[in-house]
């Protein structure tokens, strides 16, 4: 594989990019610098193909495409099902001697939204991950079905207001907690699982790295900062990120096979989770004294988790 | 239900049967839509540089979305360290970025979203957001000097 330098931003910066400007995501969206990195990562030929969501029509706007590779959008939930059947072809193809440069180098991707990744598409990603095919998908986790208008997904946080859970006087917004995907996606025994926000972006461009370069089918979800549903002005999406991995709302990690596990960013302080709630609108009833009692529950919830997280990674099972 | 061997793959509703040589079979039409990001071909893309490419008239590279700015960032080369934080972290591909140098900004794809004035880390920043009425020249006889670290 022909692997981009990530050593510093100056080497990785000369990458030419193949993810084009006037797309149509709204200022500031998180999925497009996710997408622009995984397409700078590598020089190798690139099929990709999208879930509908945000990202797909944005970026397929008739008459216009922003993608300079080749890329396919069919349904809603079937994006692994599209780039895992054109992989299937690419091997049977290369087997029988039939492709035009058997030798280019060429990666699968298939990208989707939390929507669809951790509802609607699910079982058709399971599927393809079960099939074992040689392919990378990448969820842009921005926890809402946001290109028709933020309702709640599974991957929605306990606590957040969204157009189909709304906060008010009955009720504090979602009462249901986010779908653990990545550990889901680690019990397929997928060879590679991580999770991977933007504004880590070596570790981002690692993790996208090992992705395309493990053979078999590798899972990582992104943290993808959204300024319409979050409501957080759109110059903050990188400080939000920050947020969301230092309050280790969203801990970096990646999953080896299945089982070993590494933590791939320690915050030097770890802040708290309200400073991370208290930067966006859709968490701002929390802050009602009625609602405390959801703050201080998420907060027990990350710390769970990061414990558990730290002890997995020690004890190297 | 049977299918006989001769009935399998024929269509009955040919070309001529639907009238006319414009219209098409069932079997024929093209479903969906395919488009060309390049006249020529999309190999190699990642080895040539924007101004290199034979973009096609279907490639969002070739639009704008202009329009959608109330406010722009203007950039200063005296000031900037060429960090490159402001080029990953754009997500309009709108920072113009050459030989590890940091050469301006596409104002064609520029949205005006202000992600690169706030990860600029110099000190005064060489990225500044301005209305998009401000002639940037004004812009940067009006830069502002050092800011001396808060206690
Ligand atoms: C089977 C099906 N159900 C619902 C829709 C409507 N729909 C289109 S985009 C979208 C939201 C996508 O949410 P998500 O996958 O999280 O992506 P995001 O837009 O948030 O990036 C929905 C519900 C559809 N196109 N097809
Ligand atoms: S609604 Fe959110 S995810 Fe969709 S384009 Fe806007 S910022 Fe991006
Ligand atoms: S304002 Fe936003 S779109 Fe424009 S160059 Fe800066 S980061 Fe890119
Ligand atoms: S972030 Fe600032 S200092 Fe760094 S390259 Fe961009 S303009 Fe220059
Ligand atoms: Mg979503």
């Amino acid at each position: 594989m022909a692997i981009t330098s990530i050593k510093n931003l100056k080497e990785f910066s000369t990458n030419n990019d193949r993810f084009e400007g006037a797309h149509l995501l709204c200022p500031g969206c998180a999925h497009s610098m996710i997408v622009r990195e995984l397409m700078n990562c590598t020089d190798d030929n690139l099929v990709i193909s999208s879930n509908t969501g945000c990202l797909e029509v944005s970026t397929a706007v008739y008459p216009y495409t922003s993608w300079d590779t080749s890329w396919i959008h069919i349904g809603f939930e079937n994006a692994a099902t599209a780039v895992t059947g054109a992989e299937a072809m690419y091997k049977a193809r290369k087997r029988k001697g039939t492709l035009k440069d058997p030798d280019a180098p060429v990666k699968f991707v298939a990208f989707g939204g939390d929507g669809s990744t951790y509802d609607i598409g699910f079982q058709w990603l399971s599927g393809a991950m079960e099939r074992g095919h040689d392919f990378t998908y990448i969820c842009l986790d921005n926890e809402n079905y946001a290109n028709t208008g933020g309702q709640r997904s599974s991957a929605t946080p306990i606590g957040a207001t969204t157009s189909t859970a709304q906060a008010g006087t009955h009720s504090y917004g979602k009462k249901e907690k986010k779908k653990d995907i990545v550990s889901i996606m680690a019990a397929h025994g997928s060879p590679y699982v991580a999770q991977l926000a933007p504004n880590k972006w070596k570790s981002m461009a690692k993790g996208f790295q090992k992705a395309l370069e493990t053979e078999g089918p590798c899972f990582i979800n992104t943290v993808s900062a959204c300024t319409t549903e979050w409501k957080f002005d759109p110059k903050d999406t990188i400080h939000i990120t920050d947020l969301a991995t230092d309050s280790l709302m969203f801990p970096i990690y990646e999953i080896i096979d299945g089982h070993e596990l590494n933590i791939l960013y320690r915050p030097k302080n770890i802040i708290k989770v309200e400073d991370y709630l208290g930067a966006q609108g859709r968490y701002k009833h929390l802050f009602k004294p009625e609602n405390k009692h959801v703050i201080e529950q998420i907060q027990s919830d990350i710390d769970k988790k990061w414990d558990m997280l730290q002890r997995r990674e020690e004890a190297r099972i | 239900m049977s299918i006989t061997g001769s009935t399998v793959g024929t269509d009955k509703r040919g070309v001529r049967e639907l009238g006319g040589e414009e219209k098409v079979g069932w079997d024929e039409v093209q479903q969906g839509v395919v488009l060309n990001s390049f006249d020529g071909t999309t190999e190699g893309a990642a080895f040539l540089k924007a101004e290199e490419r034979n973009y096609a008239d279907f490639n969002s590279y070739t639009a704008t979305v202009a329009s959608w700015r109330i406010i722009k960032p203007v950039y200063n080369r005296d000031i900037c360290i060429d960090c490159q934080n402001c080029w990953v972290w754009c997500p309009d591909t709108s920072i113009i970025s050459r030989d590890k140098q940091m050469l301006g900004i596409d104002y064609d794809h520029c949205k005006g979203c202000g992600v690169c004035v706030e990860v600029c880390p110099t000190n005064p920043k060489s990225l500044l957001m301005f209305s998009e009425a401000t002639d940037n020249d004004e812009a940067l006889a009006g830069w502002p000097v050092k800011e001396k670290k808060e206690k």
